[in-house]
């Protein structure tokens, strides 16, 4: 059943290559549809492959699947081909599954889209390119992945594209990407220069040979490419700005699934990060100071998504902070909690947008919980879960995470914790604010929003719960997001799943950490309180009231100010420079010097200038003479 | 064996060696397109469709001439294969010595491609018969140029070209296309004098040291040459190619030439005529000059990536769509002479399959512009917008395109690119490092233009239209384009495995041509080549184990060869 391991990126690429030439003939439903069996297809295979390779011996779990020679040219050969290993198919299960079901959603979500089919066909790309990302066996593959996933990213964001917003915010992914992207290609030719190879196999057998520095650059090119891509400090902004694309494209591209591409790169080169434990301390502090400014911001947002998006931000921050410190399998434990229960938040959040009619300001919603009560629930379920309150999901990832942080410095533990008490508060208020309180939307009030939006009615609102397409994805992630945790509870030895599952790939790099029962019953209490005051802290805020400017600083609702600067200093900075390059130095200094020279040849002498006559046909001749002159030259020297 | 043997007066048939007894394809390659050129320009002037028919049937006429070469190509040989060698004006040293080796291959296919597309694109209506006849006299010129194993051959096909496109620009370009054709003329023409002095000074030397006059390049490369001759004979040679190609910062008629010069214009001027100067240096710079490539790489590695900001930089703020191609194309020569003197066998396959992938998208480009062009009458991105509302196949396809251009990996752009950094990160880091930064500039700029052109609301002023989608003949045109950059972007390997073995030729005539330790202008050449290609020895071992047995086998092509 392994060798069945293609089907599993080709199931979403045949629904792409179906969907790209007929899919708005198949139409409204039925292109959705096949977008959507092909991924649940998908995902029956990696299960199915996942048992197979389960039931090796776990010294046996790792097998490549060569399909051609992608590219070759003396040493560099790059091979299109796939690994099957825990790491790649504990990430394929979860992208395809969470994917089937976001696929699902979105065809309510967008049924009354004139854009349906398109929709799915890049969606449909999106899980290929993901999936070959996560499942490549060397990394100029996974960097196709990559690079795939950030174009789908792209025309998702950019998905109405007849916003300027959308437009725009989609470019601007793109090109964040793109910088990290420069990186992880030089990572890529650092790992080519000294090991002679690109495979993962083959490139991690080579480490010995490699010097320190060399490793710790490689990390960090790596990761500056991560940072691009799992919208890190300082290339995040564009995270925030892609929540102009459909909710659904949110939930699986930029919570689930691209967004951790990074973190997964960095558990893949794990044997990396082991031998570079300086990369990997630069790694922790990046990602424990963006969880905390992701955290602070999330605070003070107005706009549903934008809350949420903050919040991924500091989530992935989490990641990096646990990847850092060595704790690949937390890192690994909380993507996996994290994509069940922001999926979940982000696709009750389309719920909401839905029923207020795509209004997204938090501000005017309030007192949804008894007209769409399993929105209100699973979103609830959600909210706990990423708020770390016992036994939901978050509890035991975060948890995991923030015991392996203080083993490498309490400070992290520190800013981790008050992160932890941030994340259970800014949720909390995001509850409030939609789901409890007094109405502040009117059934009568007609949409403020732009007449041309999809899903624009003229009605009053009405919200209500969606239809069963939407339903049932929010009640299976919600289940997910409540029992996650049974994933690798810690405590007693043998219900560590994950962590053995994963142990071939990541084991021998992992963090060593000896904390006595009793200091893990501490750990998990103070994790529990903080979640408990984070809550307690939100309901007493946030119950009754729903203005408190002090709390939702123009610093935390600009994101500590750091897009603005970034386009202040650095945007205009280059468009500057870009103009003084065409306007003086080429019309002026290179253009001039060249004109220049024309016209001084030009103004030679009368005699010359008749020569400049405009007529190709007397430079023709001119040509033709020159030529007749060099050959008698030649011939009477040759001749002599 | 020989056709036209007429015209070409006595005819010495030497150095005839098994397999040439075969079909002459090359010369055929070049003399077919002068042939229907000849006969549609005794076609009277009214009979367009005849004219038309004619120039396509001509063209393709080449490309299947293309496609027989290609299939009897020996991939794995480095050597020049089919070589038709005719001594034209004997006493003089000239031949019609013509011959194909894995550099040359695609380019040439290329151009048998692009030669058909442009004239199925051409949106020119106005004299058929004239246009049909200059593209098809600049296809001859080119396939020449491509194929070329005599230097003074060489020379005079490179100059042909430019009369033909003189013409297409004077004659069917836009608002400026005097001012644009005569600077294109002028600059180029100036340029190449130096390489023609260049030419007849080797031949000079060469016939000093052995008696033989011969512009044959295969016997010129062996010729000693001191380090300031070779100093000043790589300049004279690059001074042609840099202008043409253009290399930073030389490329300043291009702007004008590409943005006034009619949609086949543009194709074939950065399409091909671009690869004319980047061929040229991989050709007969690291040919014939092999002790000044390692001398001066750093400075033409320098103007390449400079390029290749540059031109990113400056694409950024064009408010004309086709100038801001035209800086792209800056940008991405800048890539292809960053690969060729690089001096390993990676950048420079990847340099060489780029100048093929350069040419597939950069027409492409062009020719979407100008179906805009056709539709709305302006290039200008301002005047444009939201053109992916009512032309959403096109909005695709252009996006498929631009990707492409920005090096999306899946698409074609990216593995050339790819090669190139990382070949030339072995040899000279900080400028792939700064080269790399470059990719970043390409998604800045067409991302930009993308978005001003095809995304947003179309606002159409007064009565017009809604821009109208793309028409099945469009389409027709373009998808070869589109077919050959995903095909290439997946599977470069069929023409990968026919380059490397010409280029591992050619580096392995850079290694040991440079390694006798000639002082250039009294100071003695310290760093070799060889010295330059493992600066860390133990780091190499490991991976050169694989290779060597590759290598070997290109040591018995060359020797097979000559």
């Amino acid at each position: 059943m392994i060798h069945a391991a293609f089907l599993i990126p080709l199931l979403p690429l045949a629904g792409f290559a179906v969907l790209a030439p007929f899919g708005r003939r198949l139409g409204n439903p039925l292109s959705g549809w096949i977008a959507t069996v092909l991924v649940a297809a998908s995902f029956v295979v990696t299960v199915l492959v996942f048992i197979a390779l389960f039931r090796q011996a776990p010294a046996h779990r790792e097998f490549t699947q060569s399909w051609f020679t992608w590219f070759a040219a003396d040493r560099l050969n790059v091979g299109a081909g796939l690994l099957v290993d825990p790491l790649s198919m504990t990430m394929a299960t979860f992208v395809t599954g969470v994917s089937a079901l976001i696929h699902l959603y979105s065809i309510g979500y967008m049924k009354h889209d004139p854009q349906f089919a398109k929709f799915f066909t890049y969606l449909n790309l999106f899980v290929f390119s993901m999936l070959m990302l996560v499942l490549a066996d060397n990394f100029v593959l996974s960097f196709f992945g990559w690079e795939g996933v950030g174009v789908c990213s792209y025309f998702l964001i950019a998905f109405w594209f007849d916003r300027a917003d959308a437009a725009s915010a989609g470019k601007k992914a793109m090109i964040f990407n793109r910088i990290g992207d420069a990186g992880f290609l030089l990572g890529l030719f650092l790992i080519f220069e000294r090991t002679g190879s690109l495979q993962y196999t083959t490139v991690f057998s080579r480490l010995g040979h490699v010097g320190t520095p060399s490793l710790v650059a490689i990390a960090l090119l790596l990761f500056l490419g991560a940072v691009g891509k799992s919208a890190q400090i300082p290339l995040f902004p564009w995270l925030a700005d892609a929540m102009a694309g459909p909710t659904p494209v949110s939930a699986l591209i930029h919570a689930a699934t691209m967004v951790t591409a990074g973190v997964y790169m960095m558990c893949r080169i794990s044997p990396v990060l082991h031998l570079a434990p300086d990369a990997g301390h630069v790694i922790a502090w990046f990602g424990v100071a963006t969880a905390f400014i992701g955290a602070t911001s999330a605070c003070a947002q107005t706009d549903i998504k934008k809350v949420l998006a903050y919040s991924t931000v500091s989530q992935l921050g989490y990641m990096f902070l646990a990847a850092g410190s060595g704790a690949y399998v937390a890192a690994v434990f909380l993507m996996l909690t994290h994509a069940f229960y922001k999926a979940l938040l982000f696709l009750g959040a389309g719920s909401v947008i839905h029923a207020m009619e795509e209004d997204q300001d938090i501000k005017n919603m309030g007192g949804l919980t008894k007209l769409m009560p399993i929105t209100a629930v699973t979103f609830l379920l959600g909210w706990f879960s990423i708020a770390g309150v016992p036994p939901f999901s978050g509890f035991w990832s975060k948890g995991d995470v923030l015991q392996n942080a203080w083993a490498v410095s309490p400070a992290l533990w520190a800013i981790g914790a008050v992160t932890a008490l941030l994340t259970a508060y800014y949720m909390g208020r995001e509850y409030f604010l939609v789901f409890l309180g007094e109405r502040r939307w009117s059934e009568a009030r007609p949409t403020e929003t732009d007449p041309s939006s999809p899903g624009y009615t003229s009605r009053g609102l009405h919200p209500h719960d969606p239809t069963w397409h939407m339903s049932v994805p929010l009640v299976v992630l919600a289940a997910l997001a409540v029992l996650g945790g049974l994933l690798n509870l810690p405590f007693r030895p043998n219900l560590d799943f994950l962590e053995r599952w994963l142990d071939p790939v990541v084991g021998p790099y992992l963090l060593q950490t000896h904390f006595s029962a009793g200091q893990q019953w501490l750990f998990a209490v103070a994790d529990a309180a903080l979640a408990i005051a984070g809550v307690g802290l939100a309901a007493s805020l946030w119950r009754r009231t729903t203005d408190r400017p002090a709390l939702e600083p123009r610093f935390l609702y600009m994101a500590w100010f750091i897009d603005w600067a970034e386009d202040r200093f650095v945007a205009r900075t280059g468009t500057a420079l870009a103009y003084f390059s065409a306007t003086v130095i080429e019309s002026k200094v290179i253009d001039g010097a060249v004109n220049g020279v024309a016209s001084l040849v030009r103004g030679t002498g009368g005699a010359l200038r008749r020569l400049q006559t405009g007529y190709v046909r007397s430079y023709a001749l001119g040509l033709v003479a020159g030529v007749v002159a060099l050959v008698a030259y030649v011939l009477v020297r040759v001749g002599s | 064996m020989i056709v036209g043997s007429s015209a070409f007066g006595p005819i010495v048939l030497t150095g005839i060696t098994q397999g040439q007894r075969a079909f002459p394809y090359l010369t055929t390659m070049v003399l077919v397109p002068v042939g229907v050129a000849l006969l549609v320009a005794l076609l009277p002037k009214g009979s367009t469709w005849a004219i038309r028919a004619a120039g396509m049937a001509g063209s393709l006429g080449v490309l299947g001439i293309a496609a027989a070469v290609l299939d009897q190509f020996q991939s794995g040989d480095g050597g020049y294969q089919m070589v038709s060698a005719h001594s034209w004006v004997a006493p003089f040293g000239l031949s019609w010595t013509l011959g194909v080796d894995g550099v040359s291959l695609f380019l040439v296919l290329m151009t048998a491609v692009l030669f058909p597309i442009a004239l199925a694109g051409a949106t020119e209506r106005t004299n058929p018969k004239a246009f049909t006849v200059w593209v098809l006299l600049l296809e001859a010129g080119c396939i020449g140029s491509f194929l070329s194993l005599d230097l003074l051959l060489f020379f005079l096909f490179f100059e042909t070209t430019l009369v033909p496109v003189y013409f297409i620009i004077g004659g069917w370009g836009h608002e400026r296309r005097g001012y644009a054709a005569t600077k294109f003329f002028v600059y180029t023409f100036a340029a190449s004098a130096f390489m023609l002095v260049g030419i007849l000074a080797l031949v000079f030397i060469h016939q000093g040291q052995t008696g033989v006059t011969t512009f044959d390049i295969r016997q010129l490369a062996n010729t000693h040459l001191s380090g300031t001759a070779d100093v000043l004979l790589f300049c004279s040679f690059t001074a042609a190619f840099a202008v043409k190609a253009p290399i930073f910062p030389f490329h300043t008629w291009s702007p004008d030439a590409y943005g006034e010069a009619p949609a086949a214009g543009s194709v074939l001027l950065a399409g091909v005529m671009a690869k004319l100067g980047t061929y040229g240096i991989v050709r007969f710079d690291l040919g014939l000059f092999p002790h000044a490539v390692v001398v001066l790489a750093p400075l033409l590695l320098s103007l390449g990536v400079i390029g290749i900001i540059y031109g990113g930089i400056v694409a950024a703020v064009q408010r004309d769509l086709k100038r801001l191609v035209a800086y792209s194309s800056l940008a991405h020569l800048g890539f292809i002479v960053v690969g060729a003197f690089a001096l390993t066998g990676e950048a420079l396959s990847g340099s060489v399959l780029q100048m093929v992938n350069h040419g597939l998208y950069t027409t492409a480009l062009f020719l979407l512009i100008a179906m805009i062009y056709r539709r709305r009458g302006t290039f200008s991105i301002p005047k444009l917008k939201g053109l992916q509302g009512s032309a959403p196949v096109m909005a695709g396809v252009f996006t498929v395109v631009m990707l492409a251009s920005i090096g999306v990996p899946g698409l074609n752009g990216f593995v050339g690119e790819f090669l190139i950094l990382a070949g030339t990160f072995l040899t000279h880091r900080w400028w792939a490092v700064v080269a790399t930064a470059g990719i970043i500039l390409a998604a800045v700029y067409l991302l930009w233009a993308y978005q001003q052109v095809f995304h947003g609301k179309q606002e159409p002023d007064g009565d017009e239209a809604p821009f109208a989608e793309m028409t099945w003949r469009e389409g027709l045109v373009l998808a070869p384009l589109v077919g050959l950059i995903v095909f290439l972007g997946v599977y470069p390997q069929p023409l990968l495995q026919r380059i490397t073995p010409s280029v591992d030729a050619i580096v392995l005539h850079l290694e040991q041509s440079a390694h006798p330790k000639i002082p250039l202008a009294g100071q003695p050449v310290t760093s070799t080549v060889a010295a330059r290609l493992d600066p860390y020895p133990s780091a190499v071992t490991v991976s050169i184990s694989s290779s060597s047995g590759s290598r070997r086998h290109t040591r018995t092509n060359v020797k097979g060869a000559k």
